[in-house]
């Protein structure tokens, strides 16, 4: 292999990750707080098509300029909606979660179709973000061109490692969270609303799905269809056992997942002679497999993830 | 929330009436509390102690009744409200976030300390230190809950509970989950506490209520029965008020029935859950008709031993055998059906499946056969009509044999395990500390069930901490230390001094 194979595998890679990593940092959250949302996908499906929506329709006038930034806002808007949804149901009602979250899927996915299918039709492009190197630090040999000429969106992605990892361990809300989903008993004595950190955690992760959605719709794609998330929020979900709910390990998974899909796309492109229908297999059978053999960590983990709280109940 | 309340110069409860569906969980109960006092709240499993707290704790709202702080009344709609004037309470149940360091424990709670994006982790950790300087109560304030001993955890409570400002302790008994090393450690820190500080504790434990408390109120069925003087009554009077009649611990005295050897242990070699070796060459003996207290600081391989005779825990070489054949890491299934009982160690997790009724707990190890089923089908009214019959005869308390296992107290979920396995009359019982933790009655009724079963030829092993529990049970007495029998004696030769020193490691002769 020459050295311009691998290095495009690189240059596809880091952008593949950004939806990824966006919604499962947002997933994150949801399962700190000790509610699990198998309902991602969805939340990403709407979000991809309704972020789709604004740069289609407003292609000229005087908005033209800011449909993707609306695109944008109103793909996190639904999100907030689909999470306010999502913690209603299982939050409120306290219904089983996985289940909550399969219907939380179908009904993003097939309303975001439908919609699709009714309003725009065909396959149609929008222009998409462009890509904005960093003065100076895009000019360094190598990794300037790998790192730091990409979309903006790529830039704020990978700023919001750090800040998730702040926000979680360093802020009186991060405590609660991680109270909330580990020992809502104690949280409880403690004074904390365990339903209203749930809620709010439910919110910022349906925001933080719906604009991972809008990435792949606005800047990956530059298109919408039907299968256009294709399973990357059930992904998320794994990535943040994979990861074990810290930033860190979920950006190391969701870079994992997308180089994987760069190989895979490189032998497709490349004319390699491999099957390529075990190359498309590739990414998944390796979130498997490092799923599998990771050393379960049980002691850093949301303990109560998945058990809706009831003051009430003692068993 | 945390700023320092008034002084609590004087606690009363007026009247205070709680119910629950079907129960009268407080009836019109009145007490009060001075400054620098200790109250021992005392009574049987399910008398209303716990649920008296919580109302005072503000988690429990009571139907009649009012409490009065300093002459005023003041009502706690939250566990918040207490807090601020300063009444704090230790669960029984440990309110810790296992994950969170102690420091971010405590900063949980402490939420003016806060700005918008700043955790102020700092003046909590001052707070910690100066707390636990002030009350000689060291702590790592940096180690993670999980890491910690249940001793530590409980020292982390404490420490919570003062840092939040609380003037007047209420402890749900505190040292039932503790090593008896811990329990002595706690009492004492708790006697250096009492010089500024109010406490209110719950035990049924009389030797700890006569070493730390001032007063004694005893509850019973949800009313206050005694109050007054600790120092005037002996534990046998505490006793006797607690249950409503004569306690007496039965005693085995009756001569050893000296038959065959039931179940044993020889050379074994048993790894920890850390992968060390926790049995390492234990040879035991356990005749039929008698009753083997093992002895030992827990901690030395009980748990292990226990495991490994049962076939939960993989035997790494030695054997075990039960009725002269070789039973090494077989199932627990066959251990089972060859007749072998256990009472485990964690009634809650191990001994019952919490959510299903006490019926069909009752059953756990029977469903299978003739009795209770017909080809697939389980026979619900043989089941009901078991479960009637055993209640009855192991005065199970619970409003229905429908009821879910885990809603029962302590010492009846105890009972319940206890009915179950010995319905079975197993050739050999393994019961792990089958008192920890419950009541007076239920101890006694515990204690001539196991003798009962030793009468009826059956072999007993009975592992426990309390040296009472062992010397008044066993024939004989084995100590274990560091995975290894020590030494094994007749019980007559035992002391309490000389197993002292034998689970202290120190061999005899």
């Amino acid at each position: 292999m020459t050295h311009g194979f691998v290095y495009n595998i690189l240059l596809l890679g880091v952008p593949f990750s950004v939806a990824l990593l966006l919604a499962s940092l947002g997933e994150m959250f949801n399962q700190r707080a000790g509610v699990f949302n198998l309902g991602c996908e969805g939340i990403m499906c709407m979000g991809a098509f309704l972020g789709f929506l604004p740069p289609y329709f407003l292609k000229t006038g005087p908005l033209a300029p800011y449909g993707i930034l609306i695109g944008f806002a109103i793909a996190m808007v639904a999100g907030i909606i689909l999470g306010l949804l999502f913690a209603l149901v299982t939050v409120t009602f306290r219904a089983e979660q996985g289940i909550a979250g399969i219907g939380l899927q179908m009904l993003g996915w097939g309303v975001a179709g439908t919609l699709f299918r009714h309003y725009v039709g065909g396959v149609t492009g929008v222009e998409g973000l462009a890509a904005w190197a960093i003065p100076g630090l895009s000019r360094i040999p190598f990794l300037g061109e790998l790192l730091f000429n990409h979309n903006p969106m790529v830039y704020i992605a990978f700023l919001m490692v750090p800040a998730s990892w702040y926000i979680l361990f360093k802020t009186p809300w991060g405590l609660k969270v991680r109270a909330a989903g580990t020992a809502p008993r104690a949280a409880d004595s403690m004074g904390i609303n365990v339903n209203r950190v749930r809620y709010q955690a439910l919110m910022l992760g349906g925001a933080m799905a719906g604009l991972g959605g809008a990435y792949l719709s606005l800047c990956q794609a530059k298109m919408f269809a039907d299968d256009l998330v294709a399973g990357r929020g059930f992904i998320a979900v794994a990535l943040v056992y994979f990861g074990r709910w810290n930033p860190v390990g979920i950006m190391g998974g969701a870079l994992l997942f997308s180089l994987a899909q760069s190989l895979q796309l490189s032998i497709q492109v490349g004319g390699i002679k491999f099957p390529y229908e075990f190359a498309v297999m590739l990414p998944y059978v390796l979130v498997i497999l490092v799923l599998s053999l990771t050393r379960k960590a049980r002691m850093l983990g949301p303990s109560s993830l998945g058990i809706p709280y009831n003051r009430e109940m003692r068993y | 929330m945390r700023t320092a309340a008034e002084p609590i110069r004087e606690l009363r409860l007026e009247g205070i009436t709680k119910r629950f569906p079907g129960i009268l969980a407080c009836n019109n109960i009145s007490m009060q509390v001075s400054r620098g006092e200790v109250l021992a709240l005392v009574g049987e499993n399910g008398a209303g102690k716990s649920t008296l707290m919580n109302i005072l704790a503000g988690l429990y709202q009571p139907d009649s009744g009012t409490i009065t702080l300093n002459g005023r009344e003041v009502r706690f709609h939250t566990p918040n409200d207490a807090y601020a004037h300063g009444i704090g309470m230790v669960h029984q149940n440990f309110m810790l976030v296992p994950n969170m360091t102690v420091t971010e424990n405590v900063a949980l709670g402490l939420k003016e300390h806060h700005r918008f994006m700043n955790l102020d982790l700092k003046s909590a950790k001052a707070r910690i230190m100066e707390v636990s300087e002030h009350h000689q109560l060291p702590v790592n304030p940096d180690a993670h809950i999980w890491q910690l001993s249940v001793g530590e955890q409980q020292r982390v409570e404490l420490i919570k509970t003062l840092c939040f400002g609380a003037q007047l302790l209420i402890l749900d008994e505190p040292t039932s989950a503790l090593t008896p090393q811990e329990t002595d450690d706690l009492i004492d820190r708790l006697k250096r506490m009492t010089g500024e500080l109010s406490i209110i504790f719950i035990s049924h434990k009389l030797n700890e209520v006569k070493s730390l408390s001032d007063r004694v109120a005893i509850l019973r069925h949800g009313a206050v029965v005694f109050n007054g003087q600790t120092a005037d009554h002996t534990s046998a009077d505490l006793a006797a008020l607690m249950t409503g009649r004569e306690i007496h611990l039965p005693r085995n005295e009756g001569l050893s029935l000296d038959g065959g050897v039931v179940l044993q242990a020889r050379d074994l070699h048993v790894r920890g859950d850390r992968g060390h070796l926790a049995l390492d060459g234990l040879d035991l003996e356990l005749h039929a008709g008698e009753i083997l207290g093992l002895a030992g600081v827990s901690g030395n391989g009980q748990r292990e031993l226990a495991e490994a005779l049962t076939g939960l825990r993989r035997v790494e070489s030695g054997r075990v055998e039960f009725l002269d054949a070789d039973m090494t890491n077989r199932s627990p299934a066959s251990m089972i059906a060859a007749g072998l009982g256990y009472i485990p160690e964690d009634r809650h997790h191990e001994g019952i499946v919490p959510k299903f009724s006490v019926k069909e707990n009752l059953v756990l190890k029977d469903f299978h056969t003739v009795k209770f089923s017909w080809w697939v089908v389980l026979k619900q009214s043989e089941i009901a009509h078991n479960a009637e019959a055993l209640k009855a005869s192991f005065d199970i308390r619970c409003s229905s044999t429908s009821a879910a296992g885990g809603s029962l107290s302590g010492g009846n979920i105890q009972k319940v395990i206890l009915a179950r396995e010995l319905a079975r009359e197993p050739k050999a019982l393994v019961a792990v500390y089958p008192t920890r933790g419950v009541d007076m009655g239920a101890q006694e009724f515990i204690h001539s069930q196991l003798l009962a079963r030793r009468r009826a030829g059956g072999g007993v092993l009975l592992i426990s901490e309390e040296l009472e529990e062992i010397m008044n049970l066993s024939d004989r007495i084995a100590v274990i230390y560091k995975g290894r029998i020590l030494k094994v004696l007749n019980s007559l030769d035992a002391t309490r001094e000389r197993l002292g020193l034998l689970m202290a490691g120190v061999a005899d002769e």
